[in-house]
């Protein structure tokens, strides 16, 4: 940005317009009583430390090694889901759909930002932001490529706008060359993207 | 409404650009920005829908031009400003405490609701989206107006946004997720399927 001349030197000089905003905000509903400032850190660090893609990643390797499973999560997922531990808040009502090589399944919220919280965490900003949310749906393989993924011409894409309530969770295919590999080994190697669709696991 | 979040087809926004090895936060701010949101919710003066609607009130400009938490604590400034909340006396509110985090987020809030009335569609019909053009909330994205497609999934009734986002009662409505041949809503990508999740009042028999 470039410098005025003035002088502004304060005591938070080093905090952006927004940040010092958001400071002010904590303050006043701190002091209406509105928001219990621990509460404030103990959601930060749950995000932080305990629900990310890891989570999602452990239901695909289980979806991949174990056959009964993968069809309680194709018939009812919310509850599959919740047996491994993983529920609550933004996946009260979650969807499993499986990737193979005739059906390629992508997930999008062209409203919002809706992401299943309790397996995949937080979104990433690419997927809150316009380019994806606009053009997720009219070109999804202009989208796949930004990725790096090329999809054969007869592998169909399929596309769910998450515009209710109800998540969506991709269950990627099974790379290749993992026959002898155990459930955590598996969890490994499937990262979060692959779990929106955007890239293959592995 | 035709607001500024109903980008699905829209044009000229550029690249993805997904960032390598992205940070959860890219500032300490977002993260004060997350939790007061996730805490302010807890006070229960608005829902989930309500909060949703004041984003999307954010003018075009504005909206397009704010990263997604700037988004937040703009919407959740809105909400509080339309309640006299920032400037008026305190009110004794429910506080979320740093104790019931963990099992708040644990339970969530689930959005199905028993209803008496039967489905109107079942899975495998054939359904016209309707030509909705509400002033308020709405979870029907502008592009499916008036596209044909095919009931996919039921999954009995749920809270209805376009009325509880304006304090007008959970109202709850069947809800479908609609399967679309892509090319019957963009004229393109021939075998592609689209899919969304659409309440009954959105659709009618084709």
């Amino acid at each position: 940005m470039p410098h005025d001349g003035h002088d502004h030197e304060h005591e938070n000089s080093e905090l952006s317009p927004i940040a010092l905003r958001v400071k002010a905000l904590e303050s006043l509903l701190v002091e209406k009583g509105y928001v219990d400032p621990a509460a404030l850190d103990v959601l930060i660090d749950t995000y932080e430390t305990k629900i990310g893609p890891r989570n999602g990643a452990k239901v695909v390797a289980k979806a991949w090694t174990d056959p009964a499973f993968a069809d309680w999560l194709k018939k009812d997922a919310t509850a599959a889901i919740e047996s491994v531990g993983y529920s609550g808040r933004q996946g009260e009502h979650m969807v499993a759909v499986f990737n193979t090589p005739e059906i390629h399944n992508m997930v999008v919220c062209t409203l919002c930002s809706c992401y299943p919280w309790p397996v995949l965490g937080l979104p990433p900003v690419w997927y809150k932001s316009p380019p994806y949310r606009s053009r997720a749906v009219i070109d999804p393989r202009s989208v796949l490529a930004e990725f790096g993924m090329t999809l054969a011409e007869t592998t169909k894409v399929s596309v769910w706008d998450s515009t209710a309530e109800i998540r969506y969770l991709v269950i990627p295919m099974r790379p290749a060359n993992t026959e002898g590999m155990s459930e955590e080994q598996l969890a490994a190697i499937v990262n979060r993207d692959s779990m929106i669709g955007t890239r293959l696991a592995g | 409404m035709n607001g500024p979040q109903d980008l699905g087809g829209m044009m000229g926004f550029g690249a993805i650009a997904p960032e390598a090895n992205e940070p959860l936060f890219h500032a300490p701010w977002e993260k004060r920005a997350l939790a007061l949101s996730l805490a302010m919710g807890a006070t229960r003066q608005w829902s989930i829908d309500t909060s949703r609607h004041a984003r999307e009130k954010i003018p075009h400009h504005q909206y397009w031009s704010l990263s997604y938490y700037e988004i937040w604590i703009e919407g959740l400034l809105r909400l509080m400003n339309e309640r006299n909340m920032l400037d008026g006396p305190p009110k004794t509110l429910p506080r979320l405490e740093a104790q019931n985090v963990a099992p708040v987020l644990a339970k969530g809030s689930a959005c199905n609701r028993e209803v008496s009335s039967p489905p109107l569609f079942n899975i495998g019909d054939r359904v016209r989206v309707r030509n909705l053009q509400p002033m308020g909330h709405t979870r029907l994205p502008g592009y499916l107006r008036g596209k044909t497609g095919e009931i996919a999934l039921h999954h009995k009734a749920h809270v209805f946004p376009d009325s509880n986002a304006h304090g007008s009662g959970e109202n709850p409505q069947h809800l479908y997720t609609v399967r679309f041949f892509a090319r019957h809503v963009f004229g393109k990508n021939a075998d592609d399927f689209l899919q969304a999740d659409l309440f009954e009042p959105y659709l009618e028999a084709p």
